[in-house]
Protein backbone atom coordinates (compact mmCIF):
# COMPACT_ATOMS: atom_id res chain seq x y z
CA UNK A 1 0.00 0.00 0.00
CA UNK A 2 1.27 3.46 -0.79
CA UNK A 3 1.66 5.50 2.33
CA UNK A 4 -0.37 8.63 2.53
CA UNK A 5 -1.39 11.09 5.17
CA UNK A 6 -4.61 10.39 7.05
CA UNK A 7 -6.09 13.75 7.89
CA UNK A 8 -9.32 14.56 9.71
CA UNK A 9 -10.44 18.15 10.15
CA UNK A 10 -13.30 19.70 12.11
CA UNK A 11 -15.17 16.44 12.76
CA UNK A 12 -18.59 16.85 14.30
CA UNK A 13 -20.95 13.96 14.70
CA UNK A 14 -21.99 10.98 16.77
CA UNK A 15 -24.21 7.93 16.82
CA UNK A 16 -27.43 9.60 15.69
CA UNK A 17 -28.48 11.27 18.96
CA UNK A 18 -26.62 14.21 20.45
CA UNK A 19 -23.19 14.85 18.96
CA UNK A 20 -20.20 13.30 20.70
CA UNK A 21 -17.59 15.07 18.59
CA UNK A 22 -17.60 18.86 18.53
CA UNK A 23 -14.75 19.65 16.18
CA UNK A 24 -11.91 17.14 16.28
CA UNK A 25 -8.75 17.39 14.19
CA UNK A 26 -6.49 14.37 13.85
CA UNK A 27 -3.59 13.62 11.57
CA UNK A 28 -1.34 10.63 10.99
CA UNK A 29 1.64 11.13 8.73
CA UNK A 30 3.13 8.08 7.01
CA UNK A 31 4.98 5.86 9.48
CA UNK A 32 4.06 7.83 12.61
CA UNK A 33 2.79 6.55 15.94
CA UNK A 34 0.08 8.90 17.13
CA UNK A 35 -1.89 8.45 20.31
CA UNK A 36 -5.16 9.93 21.51
CA UNK A 37 -5.57 10.31 25.25
CA UNK A 38 -8.10 12.08 27.43
CA UNK A 39 -10.64 11.49 30.18
CA UNK A 40 -13.45 8.95 29.97
CA UNK A 41 -16.25 10.10 27.74
CA UNK A 42 -14.09 12.58 25.85
CA UNK A 43 -14.98 10.92 22.56
CA UNK A 44 -11.61 9.28 21.91
CA UNK A 45 -13.01 6.01 20.60
CA UNK A 46 -15.75 7.86 18.75
CA UNK A 47 -13.14 10.00 16.99
CA UNK A 48 -11.27 6.88 15.94
CA UNK A 49 -14.48 5.29 14.65
CA UNK A 50 -15.29 8.47 12.74
CA UNK A 51 -12.10 7.99 10.72
CA UNK A 52 -13.29 4.51 9.79
CA UNK A 53 -16.82 5.33 8.71
CA UNK A 54 -18.47 3.89 11.83
CA UNK A 55 -19.87 7.18 13.10
CA UNK A 56 -22.20 9.66 11.42
CA UNK A 57 -20.03 12.66 10.58
CA UNK A 58 -22.14 15.64 9.50
CA UNK A 59 -19.50 18.35 9.52
CA UNK A 60 -15.83 18.04 8.78
CA UNK A 61 -13.80 15.92 6.46
CA UNK A 62 -11.63 12.82 6.59
CA UNK A 63 -9.07 12.55 3.82
CA UNK A 64 -6.65 9.78 3.04
CA UNK A 65 -4.08 11.28 0.71
CA UNK A 66 -6.21 12.96 -1.92
CA UNK A 67 -9.22 10.71 -1.35
CA UNK A 68 -12.21 11.95 0.63
CA UNK A 69 -13.23 9.00 2.83
CA UNK A 70 -15.60 10.87 5.16
CA UNK A 71 -18.71 9.00 4.07
CA UNK A 72 -17.24 5.74 2.80
CA UNK A 73 -18.35 2.43 4.29
CA UNK A 74 -15.81 0.59 6.48
CA UNK A 75 -15.21 -2.16 3.94
CA UNK A 76 -14.22 0.42 1.31
CA UNK A 77 -11.89 2.15 3.76
CA UNK A 78 -10.31 -1.22 4.58
CA UNK A 79 -9.55 -1.69 0.90
CA UNK A 80 -7.77 1.67 0.74
CA UNK A 81 -5.21 0.50 3.29
CA UNK A 82 -6.59 1.56 6.65
CA UNK A 83 -7.03 -1.18 9.21
CA UNK A 84 -9.20 -0.89 12.32
CA UNK A 85 -9.05 -2.98 15.49
CA UNK A 86 -12.09 -2.53 17.75
CA UNK A 87 -11.66 -2.57 21.51
CA UNK A 88 -14.35 -5.12 22.22
CA UNK A 89 -15.75 -7.94 20.14
CA UNK A 90 -12.67 -7.86 18.00
CA UNK A 91 -12.38 -11.58 17.21
CA UNK A 92 -14.75 -14.18 15.76
CA UNK A 93 -15.15 -16.25 18.91
CA UNK A 94 -16.33 -19.45 17.23
CA UNK A 95 -13.61 -19.44 14.61
CA UNK A 96 -10.14 -20.73 15.31
CA UNK A 97 -7.21 -18.34 15.58
CA UNK A 98 -6.06 -19.42 12.14
CA UNK A 99 -9.51 -18.91 10.63
CA UNK A 100 -9.70 -15.46 12.21
CA UNK A 101 -6.50 -14.50 10.44
CA UNK A 102 -7.77 -16.01 7.19
CA UNK A 103 -10.93 -13.93 7.48
CA UNK A 104 -8.73 -10.86 7.75
CA UNK A 105 -7.62 -11.65 4.22
CA UNK A 106 -11.16 -12.29 2.98
CA UNK A 107 -10.95 -9.69 0.24
CA UNK A 108 -7.58 -10.96 -1.01
CA UNK A 109 -7.45 -13.72 -3.55
CA UNK A 110 -3.70 -14.25 -3.63
CA UNK A 111 -1.47 -16.51 -1.57
CA UNK A 112 -1.52 -15.45 2.07
CA UNK A 113 0.85 -18.03 3.57
CA UNK A 114 3.66 -15.46 3.84
CA UNK A 115 1.41 -13.11 5.77
CA UNK A 116 0.28 -15.85 8.12
CA UNK A 117 3.89 -16.82 8.81
CA UNK A 118 4.83 -13.22 9.54
CA UNK A 119 1.94 -12.77 11.97
CA UNK A 120 2.83 -15.97 13.80
CA UNK A 121 6.40 -14.65 14.04
CA UNK A 122 5.13 -11.37 15.45
CA UNK A 123 2.82 -13.10 17.95
CA UNK A 124 4.35 -16.50 18.80
CA UNK A 125 1.60 -17.46 21.31
CA UNK A 126 -0.89 -17.47 18.44
CA UNK A 127 1.02 -20.16 16.60
CA UNK A 128 0.54 -22.59 19.48
CA UNK A 129 -3.13 -21.74 19.69
CA UNK A 130 -3.81 -21.60 15.97
CA UNK A 131 -6.38 -24.40 16.08
CA UNK A 132 -8.17 -23.15 19.19
CA UNK A 133 -11.39 -21.16 19.07
CA UNK A 134 -10.54 -17.48 19.52
CA UNK A 135 -13.27 -17.23 22.17
CA UNK A 136 -11.18 -19.39 24.49
CA UNK A 137 -8.17 -17.05 24.45
CA UNK A 138 -7.18 -14.53 27.11
CA UNK A 139 -7.80 -10.84 26.49
CA UNK A 140 -4.19 -10.23 25.51
CA UNK A 141 -4.17 -13.10 23.05
CA UNK A 142 -7.44 -11.90 21.56
CA UNK A 143 -5.88 -8.50 21.03
CA UNK A 144 -3.05 -10.21 19.16
CA UNK A 145 -5.53 -12.08 16.97
CA UNK A 146 -7.40 -8.85 16.29
CA UNK A 147 -4.22 -7.00 15.36
CA UNK A 148 -3.06 -9.92 13.26
CA UNK A 149 -6.39 -10.01 11.48
CA UNK A 150 -6.07 -6.33 10.57
CA UNK A 151 -2.48 -6.82 9.39
CA UNK A 152 -3.48 -9.47 6.85
CA UNK A 153 -4.38 -6.74 4.37
CA UNK A 154 -1.02 -4.92 4.60
CA UNK A 155 -2.55 -1.71 5.88
CA UNK A 156 -0.58 1.53 5.63
CA UNK A 157 -2.29 2.86 8.76
CA UNK A 158 -3.62 0.87 11.70
CA UNK A 159 -6.29 2.31 14.00
CA UNK A 160 -6.18 0.69 17.46
CA UNK A 161 -8.97 1.30 19.96
CA UNK A 162 -7.55 0.86 23.48
CA UNK A 163 -5.41 -2.15 22.63
CA UNK A 164 -4.30 -2.65 26.26
CA UNK A 165 -7.64 -2.08 28.02
CA UNK A 166 -8.22 -4.65 30.73
CA UNK A 167 -4.99 -6.54 30.07
CA UNK A 168 -2.60 -7.89 32.68
CA UNK A 169 0.53 -5.68 33.07
CA UNK A 170 2.76 -8.24 31.35
CA UNK A 171 0.52 -8.16 28.31
CA UNK A 172 0.37 -4.35 28.31
CA UNK A 173 4.13 -4.14 27.84
CA UNK A 174 4.05 -6.86 25.22
CA UNK A 175 1.31 -5.19 23.19
CA UNK A 176 3.10 -1.81 23.28
CA UNK A 177 6.28 -3.55 22.16
CA UNK A 178 4.44 -5.23 19.28
CA UNK A 179 2.85 -1.93 18.27
CA UNK A 180 6.32 -0.44 17.97
CA UNK A 181 7.49 -3.43 15.96
CA UNK A 182 4.54 -3.13 13.57
CA UNK A 183 5.38 0.55 13.24
CA UNK A 184 9.01 -0.25 12.42
CA UNK A 185 7.69 -2.04 9.33
CA UNK A 186 6.51 1.36 8.14
CA UNK A 187 2.87 1.10 9.24
CA UNK A 188 1.37 4.28 10.67
CA UNK A 189 -0.40 3.82 14.02
CA UNK A 190 -3.23 5.83 15.51
CA UNK A 191 -4.24 4.50 18.89
CA UNK A 192 -6.61 5.49 21.63
CA UNK A 193 -5.14 4.65 25.03
CA UNK A 194 -6.16 4.76 28.67
CA UNK A 195 -2.63 3.91 29.56
CA UNK A 196 -1.71 7.48 28.68
CA UNK A 197 1.82 7.77 30.02
CA UNK A 198 3.00 4.56 28.43
CA UNK A 199 1.32 5.45 25.13
CA UNK A 200 2.91 8.89 24.99
CA UNK A 201 6.33 7.36 25.66
CA UNK A 202 6.22 5.41 22.42
CA UNK A 203 4.27 7.99 20.39
CA UNK A 204 5.71 10.48 17.91
CA UNK A 205 2.77 12.78 18.55
CA UNK A 206 -0.23 12.85 20.80
CA UNK A 207 -3.64 14.46 21.04
CA UNK A 208 -5.54 15.18 24.22
CA UNK A 209 -9.29 15.20 23.66
CA UNK A 210 -11.66 16.76 26.17
CA UNK A 211 -15.43 16.89 25.71
CA UNK A 212 -15.26 15.89 22.09
CA UNK A 213 -12.73 18.51 21.01
CA UNK A 214 -8.96 18.89 20.77
CA UNK A 215 -7.46 20.27 23.99
CA UNK A 216 -3.73 19.70 23.39
CA UNK A 217 -1.64 18.53 20.50
CA UNK A 218 2.12 18.06 20.61
CA UNK A 219 4.92 15.53 20.37
CA UNK A 220 4.70 12.66 22.80
CA UNK A 221 7.71 13.90 24.77
CA UNK A 222 6.38 17.45 25.03
CA UNK A 223 2.97 16.28 26.22
CA UNK A 224 4.65 14.16 28.87
CA UNK A 225 6.63 17.22 29.98
CA UNK A 226 3.61 19.53 29.91
CA UNK A 227 2.60 20.27 33.54
CA UNK A 228 -1.00 20.99 32.71
CA UNK A 229 -1.42 17.74 30.78
CA UNK A 230 0.46 15.77 33.40
CA UNK A 231 -1.67 17.07 36.27
CA UNK A 232 -4.99 16.66 34.53
CA UNK A 233 -4.54 13.51 32.49
CA UNK A 234 -1.49 11.59 33.57
CA UNK A 235 -2.23 11.36 37.27
CA UNK A 236 0.24 14.09 38.33
CA UNK B 1 -36.08 -56.33 20.91
CA UNK B 2 -36.19 -56.90 17.14
CA UNK B 3 -39.62 -55.40 17.10
CA UNK B 4 -38.20 -52.29 18.79
CA UNK B 5 -35.40 -52.00 16.22
CA UNK B 6 -37.61 -52.65 13.20
CA UNK B 7 -40.65 -50.58 14.04
CA UNK B 8 -39.35 -47.85 16.33
CA UNK B 9 -35.59 -47.37 16.14
CA UNK B 10 -35.13 -47.51 12.36
CA UNK B 11 -38.15 -45.32 11.51
CA UNK B 12 -36.99 -42.95 14.24
CA UNK B 13 -33.54 -42.67 12.69
CA UNK B 14 -35.04 -42.05 9.25
CA UNK B 15 -37.42 -39.41 10.54
CA UNK B 16 -34.65 -37.89 12.65
CA UNK B 17 -32.29 -37.62 9.66
CA UNK B 18 -34.98 -35.83 7.67
CA UNK B 19 -35.71 -33.47 10.58
CA UNK B 20 -31.99 -32.82 10.86
CA UNK B 21 -31.80 -31.63 7.25
CA UNK B 22 -34.58 -29.14 7.90
CA UNK B 23 -33.22 -28.08 11.28
CA UNK B 24 -29.75 -27.37 9.88
CA UNK B 25 -31.33 -24.92 7.43
CA UNK B 26 -33.41 -23.24 10.12
CA UNK B 27 -30.33 -22.94 12.32
CA UNK B 28 -28.08 -21.56 9.57
CA UNK B 29 -30.69 -19.02 8.49
CA UNK B 30 -31.24 -17.96 12.08
CA UNK B 31 -27.51 -17.62 12.62
CA UNK B 32 -27.01 -15.35 9.63
CA UNK B 33 -30.33 -13.53 9.19
CA UNK B 34 -31.45 -13.60 12.83
CA UNK B 35 -35.04 -14.64 12.29
CA UNK B 36 -37.04 -17.85 12.59
CA UNK B 37 -37.84 -18.84 9.03
CA UNK B 38 -41.42 -20.08 9.16
CA UNK B 39 -41.54 -20.83 5.44
CA UNK B 40 -38.86 -23.48 5.82
CA UNK B 41 -41.36 -26.34 5.97
CA UNK B 42 -42.99 -25.18 2.78
CA UNK B 43 -39.59 -25.02 1.09
CA UNK B 44 -39.37 -28.75 1.84
CA UNK B 45 -42.80 -29.26 0.28
CA UNK B 46 -41.62 -27.30 -2.73
CA UNK B 47 -38.65 -29.66 -3.14
CA UNK B 48 -40.95 -32.68 -3.01
CA UNK B 49 -43.18 -31.18 -5.70
CA UNK B 50 -40.32 -30.09 -7.96
CA UNK B 51 -39.21 -33.71 -8.07
CA UNK B 52 -42.73 -34.98 -8.79
CA UNK B 53 -42.91 -34.49 -12.59
CA UNK B 54 -39.45 -35.97 -13.05
CA UNK B 55 -40.34 -39.08 -11.09
CA UNK B 56 -43.96 -39.60 -12.11
CA UNK B 57 -44.04 -38.27 -15.67
CA UNK B 58 -40.48 -38.83 -16.86
CA UNK B 59 -39.91 -41.96 -14.82
CA UNK B 60 -36.67 -40.85 -13.12
CA UNK B 61 -35.65 -42.56 -9.91
CA UNK B 62 -36.24 -40.30 -6.88
CA UNK B 63 -32.49 -40.20 -6.31
CA UNK B 64 -31.87 -38.75 -9.76
CA UNK B 65 -34.63 -36.24 -9.15
CA UNK B 66 -32.87 -35.02 -5.97
CA UNK B 67 -30.61 -32.52 -7.78
CA UNK B 68 -33.66 -31.14 -9.57
CA UNK B 69 -35.49 -30.67 -6.28
CA UNK B 70 -32.42 -29.05 -4.75
CA UNK B 71 -31.86 -26.64 -7.64
CA UNK B 72 -35.55 -25.76 -7.78
CA UNK B 73 -35.64 -25.06 -4.05
CA UNK B 74 -32.48 -22.93 -4.28
CA UNK B 75 -33.91 -20.87 -7.12
CA UNK B 76 -37.16 -20.40 -5.23
CA UNK B 77 -35.34 -19.41 -2.02
CA UNK B 78 -33.14 -16.84 -3.77
CA UNK B 79 -36.16 -15.37 -5.55
CA UNK B 80 -38.19 -15.22 -2.33
CA UNK B 81 -35.29 -13.56 -0.52
CA UNK B 82 -34.95 -10.93 -3.24
CA UNK B 83 -38.70 -10.22 -3.34
CA UNK B 84 -39.74 -10.44 0.29
CA UNK B 85 -36.90 -10.65 2.80
CA UNK B 86 -34.26 -8.38 1.30
CA UNK B 87 -36.47 -5.25 1.39
CA UNK B 88 -37.08 -6.00 5.10
CA UNK B 89 -33.44 -6.71 6.00
CA UNK B 90 -33.06 -3.64 8.23
CA UNK B 91 -36.35 -4.28 10.05
CA UNK B 92 -36.66 -5.98 13.46
CA UNK B 93 -36.57 -9.75 13.20
CA UNK B 94 -40.23 -10.10 14.25
CA UNK B 95 -41.22 -8.37 10.99
CA UNK B 96 -39.23 -10.92 9.00
CA UNK B 97 -40.75 -13.76 10.98
CA UNK B 98 -44.26 -12.57 10.14
CA UNK B 99 -43.23 -12.06 6.51
CA UNK B 100 -41.93 -15.63 6.39
CA UNK B 101 -45.29 -16.83 7.69
CA UNK B 102 -46.91 -15.04 4.73
CA UNK B 103 -44.37 -16.56 2.37
CA UNK B 104 -45.23 -20.00 3.76
CA UNK B 105 -48.90 -19.50 2.91
CA UNK B 106 -47.99 -18.21 -0.55
CA UNK B 107 -45.78 -21.19 -1.34
CA UNK B 108 -48.47 -23.60 -0.25
CA UNK B 109 -51.13 -21.79 -2.29
CA UNK B 110 -48.87 -21.75 -5.34
CA UNK B 111 -48.25 -25.49 -4.99
CA UNK B 112 -51.99 -26.16 -4.77
CA UNK B 113 -52.54 -23.97 -7.79
CA UNK B 114 -50.00 -25.82 -9.92
CA UNK B 115 -50.24 -29.40 -8.67
CA UNK B 116 -53.73 -29.47 -7.15
CA UNK B 117 -54.79 -30.09 -3.56
CA UNK B 118 -54.81 -33.90 -3.64
CA UNK B 119 -51.93 -36.09 -2.58
CA UNK B 120 -49.44 -37.75 -4.90
CA UNK B 121 -47.12 -40.72 -4.61
CA UNK B 122 -43.71 -41.11 -6.22
CA UNK B 123 -44.04 -44.85 -6.68
CA UNK B 124 -46.93 -47.14 -5.84
CA UNK B 125 -46.64 -50.71 -4.82
CA UNK B 126 -44.94 -52.45 -1.94
CA UNK B 127 -41.20 -52.93 -1.73
CA UNK B 128 -39.89 -55.94 0.12
CA UNK B 129 -37.64 -54.86 2.97
CA UNK B 130 -34.11 -56.22 3.22
CA UNK B 131 -33.60 -58.63 6.12
CA UNK B 132 -30.35 -58.83 8.11
CA UNK B 133 -30.66 -61.54 10.77
CA UNK B 134 -34.12 -60.48 11.77
CA UNK B 135 -33.60 -56.76 11.29
CA UNK B 136 -35.87 -55.63 8.51
CA UNK B 137 -35.05 -52.40 6.80
CA UNK B 138 -36.46 -50.88 3.63
CA UNK B 139 -33.87 -50.16 0.97
CA UNK B 140 -35.02 -46.54 0.70
CA UNK B 141 -34.44 -46.05 4.42
CA UNK B 142 -30.80 -47.06 4.00
CA UNK B 143 -30.44 -44.60 1.14
CA UNK B 144 -32.22 -41.79 2.97
CA UNK B 145 -30.05 -42.10 6.08
CA UNK B 146 -26.92 -42.62 3.95
CA UNK B 147 -27.61 -39.55 1.85
CA UNK B 148 -28.36 -37.48 4.96
CA UNK B 149 -24.97 -38.47 6.38
CA UNK B 150 -23.33 -37.58 3.06
CA UNK B 151 -25.02 -34.18 2.99
CA UNK B 152 -24.01 -33.44 6.58
CA UNK B 153 -20.39 -34.37 5.88
CA UNK B 154 -20.42 -32.18 2.76
CA UNK B 155 -21.86 -29.31 4.78
CA UNK B 156 -19.21 -29.78 7.45
CA UNK B 157 -16.44 -29.64 4.85
CA UNK B 158 -18.00 -26.57 3.30
CA UNK B 159 -18.22 -24.73 6.63
CA UNK B 160 -14.72 -25.61 7.78
CA UNK B 161 -12.65 -25.84 4.59
CA UNK B 162 -13.93 -23.18 2.20
CA UNK B 163 -13.49 -19.45 2.42
CA UNK B 164 -17.22 -18.88 1.91
CA UNK B 165 -18.08 -21.41 4.61
CA UNK B 166 -15.72 -19.79 7.09
CA UNK B 167 -17.10 -16.36 6.22
CA UNK B 168 -20.59 -17.75 6.89
CA UNK B 169 -19.54 -18.78 10.38
CA UNK B 170 -17.81 -15.44 10.87
CA UNK B 171 -20.93 -13.53 9.86
CA UNK B 172 -23.01 -15.66 12.21
CA UNK B 173 -20.51 -14.91 14.99
CA UNK B 174 -20.38 -11.14 14.69
CA UNK B 175 -22.01 -9.25 11.79
CA UNK B 176 -20.35 -5.91 12.66
CA UNK B 177 -16.87 -7.36 12.78
CA UNK B 178 -17.56 -9.28 9.55
CA UNK B 179 -18.46 -6.03 7.82
CA UNK B 180 -15.32 -4.29 9.11
CA UNK B 181 -13.31 -7.22 7.84
CA UNK B 182 -14.72 -6.68 4.36
CA UNK B 183 -16.91 -9.80 4.17
CA UNK B 184 -19.60 -9.32 1.54
CA UNK B 185 -22.72 -9.83 3.64
CA UNK B 186 -25.24 -10.13 0.79
CA UNK B 187 -23.15 -12.78 -0.94
CA UNK B 188 -22.97 -14.84 2.23
CA UNK B 189 -26.71 -14.43 2.79
CA UNK B 190 -27.33 -15.81 -0.71
CA UNK B 191 -25.14 -18.80 0.10
CA UNK B 192 -27.05 -19.34 3.33
CA UNK B 193 -30.36 -19.47 1.48
CA UNK B 194 -28.89 -21.79 -1.11
CA UNK B 195 -27.61 -24.24 1.51
CA UNK B 196 -30.80 -24.13 3.57
CA UNK B 197 -32.94 -24.64 0.47
CA UNK B 198 -30.80 -27.52 -0.83
CA UNK B 199 -31.16 -29.42 2.42
CA UNK B 200 -34.87 -28.56 2.66
CA UNK B 201 -35.45 -29.73 -0.92
CA UNK B 202 -33.79 -33.06 -0.15
CA UNK B 203 -35.77 -33.45 3.04
CA UNK B 204 -38.99 -32.91 1.06
CA UNK B 205 -38.11 -35.58 -1.49
CA UNK B 206 -37.17 -37.98 1.31
CA UNK B 207 -40.56 -37.48 2.98
CA UNK B 208 -42.21 -38.02 -0.40
CA UNK B 209 -40.28 -41.26 -0.85
CA UNK B 210 -41.18 -42.49 2.59
CA UNK B 211 -44.87 -41.57 2.63
CA UNK B 212 -46.70 -39.50 0.05
CA UNK B 213 -46.57 -35.96 -1.27
CA UNK B 214 -49.17 -33.53 0.00
CA UNK B 215 -49.19 -29.76 0.31
CA UNK B 216 -48.99 -30.13 4.09
CA UNK B 217 -45.88 -32.30 4.51
CA UNK B 218 -43.63 -29.33 5.14
CA UNK B 219 -46.06 -27.55 7.40
CA UNK B 220 -46.39 -30.68 9.52
CA UNK B 221 -42.62 -30.90 9.79
CA UNK B 222 -42.19 -27.30 10.85
CA UNK B 223 -42.81 -27.90 14.56
CA UNK B 224 -40.45 -30.87 14.96
CA UNK B 225 -37.84 -29.09 12.83
CA UNK B 226 -37.96 -26.00 15.04
CA UNK B 227 -37.92 -28.20 18.13
CA UNK B 228 -34.80 -29.88 16.74
CA UNK B 229 -33.12 -26.55 15.99
CA UNK B 230 -33.88 -25.23 19.48
CA UNK B 231 -32.80 -28.48 21.12
CA UNK B 232 -29.47 -28.28 19.32
CA UNK B 233 -29.00 -24.62 20.22
CA UNK B 234 -30.30 -22.27 17.57
CA UNK B 235 -27.59 -20.98 15.23
CA UNK B 236 -25.54 -24.16 15.72
CA UNK B 237 -25.86 -26.36 12.63
CA UNK B 238 -24.12 -29.27 14.32
CA UNK B 239 -26.47 -29.10 17.26
CA UNK B 240 -29.37 -29.16 14.82
CA UNK B 241 -28.24 -32.55 13.55
CA UNK B 242 -28.28 -34.01 17.05
CA UNK B 243 -31.57 -32.23 17.75
CA UNK B 244 -33.17 -33.72 14.65
CA UNK B 245 -32.14 -37.23 15.59
CA UNK B 246 -33.34 -36.84 19.18
CA UNK B 247 -36.74 -35.49 18.12
CA UNK B 248 -37.21 -38.11 15.40
CA UNK B 249 -36.29 -40.96 17.75
CA UNK B 250 -38.36 -39.53 20.60
CA UNK B 251 -41.46 -39.27 18.40
CA UNK B 252 -41.21 -42.85 17.18
CA UNK B 253 -40.05 -44.46 20.40
CA UNK B 254 -42.79 -42.70 22.38
CA UNK B 255 -45.25 -45.17 20.82
CA UNK B 256 -43.30 -48.24 21.97
CA UNK B 257 -45.30 -50.48 24.29
CA UNK B 258 -42.93 -50.38 27.24
CA UNK B 259 -45.55 -51.64 29.70
CA UNK B 260 -47.81 -54.42 28.41
CA UNK B 261 -49.30 -54.15 24.97
CA UNK B 262 -50.46 -50.57 24.99
CA UNK B 263 -48.22 -47.97 23.33
CA UNK B 264 -46.50 -45.72 25.86
CA UNK B 265 -48.09 -42.77 24.11
CA UNK B 266 -50.84 -43.05 21.54
CA UNK B 267 -49.21 -42.43 18.09
CA UNK B 268 -51.81 -39.72 17.45
CA UNK B 269 -49.93 -37.60 19.97
CA UNK B 270 -46.58 -38.09 18.27
CA UNK B 271 -46.18 -34.45 17.31
CA UNK B 272 -46.91 -33.44 20.90
CA UNK B 273 -43.61 -35.10 21.85
CA UNK B 274 -41.63 -32.59 19.78
CA UNK B 275 -43.72 -29.79 21.20
CA UNK B 276 -43.17 -30.96 24.77
CA UNK B 277 -39.40 -31.23 24.22
CA UNK B 278 -39.34 -27.75 22.70
CA UNK B 279 -41.29 -26.19 25.57
CA UNK B 280 -39.14 -27.97 28.15
CA UNK B 281 -35.96 -26.77 26.46
CA UNK B 282 -37.19 -23.19 26.25
CA UNK B 283 -38.10 -23.26 29.94
CA UNK B 284 -35.03 -24.90 31.39
CA UNK B 285 -32.24 -24.56 28.87
CA UNK B 286 -33.11 -21.99 26.20
CA UNK B 287 -29.59 -22.03 24.81
CA UNK B 288 -30.08 -25.66 23.76
CA UNK B 289 -27.92 -28.66 24.46
CA UNK B 290 -24.96 -27.11 22.67
CA UNK B 291 -25.13 -23.53 23.95
CA UNK B 292 -26.53 -21.71 20.96
CA UNK B 293 -27.93 -18.20 20.97
CA UNK B 294 -30.64 -16.91 23.24
CA UNK B 295 -32.76 -14.03 22.07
Amino acid sequence: MTEQRLDATGLQGGYGGADVLHGVDLRVDPGEIVTIIGPNGAGKSTALKALFGLVQVHTGRVAYGDTDITHLMPDRITRLGIGYVPQERNVFVNLTVHENLEMGAYIRNDDISGHLARIYDLFPPLKEKRKEAAGLLSGGQRQMVAMGRALMLDPAVLLLDEPTAGLAPAFVDLIFERVQEINRAGIGILMVEQNARHALEIADRGYVLVNGANAFEDTGANLLANREVAEAFLGG
Amino acid sequence: MLEFVNFYLIPGLVLGSIYALGAIGVSLIFGILRFAHFAHGDMMTLGAYFALPFIVTLGFSPYLALPVAMLGAVAAALLIDRLFYKPLRAQPSIILLVASFGVALMIRAAIQFVWGPHSHVYASGFQMPLVFSGIRVAERHIYIVGLCILLVVALHLFLTRTKTGKAMRALSDDPDLARITGINTERIIAWTWALGAMLAGCAGVFVGMDTHVTTLIGWNMLLPVFAAAILGGIGKPYGAIAGGLVIGLAEEVSAYPVFGNEPLLDPTYKSAVAFAIMVAMLLWRPSGLFRGRVY
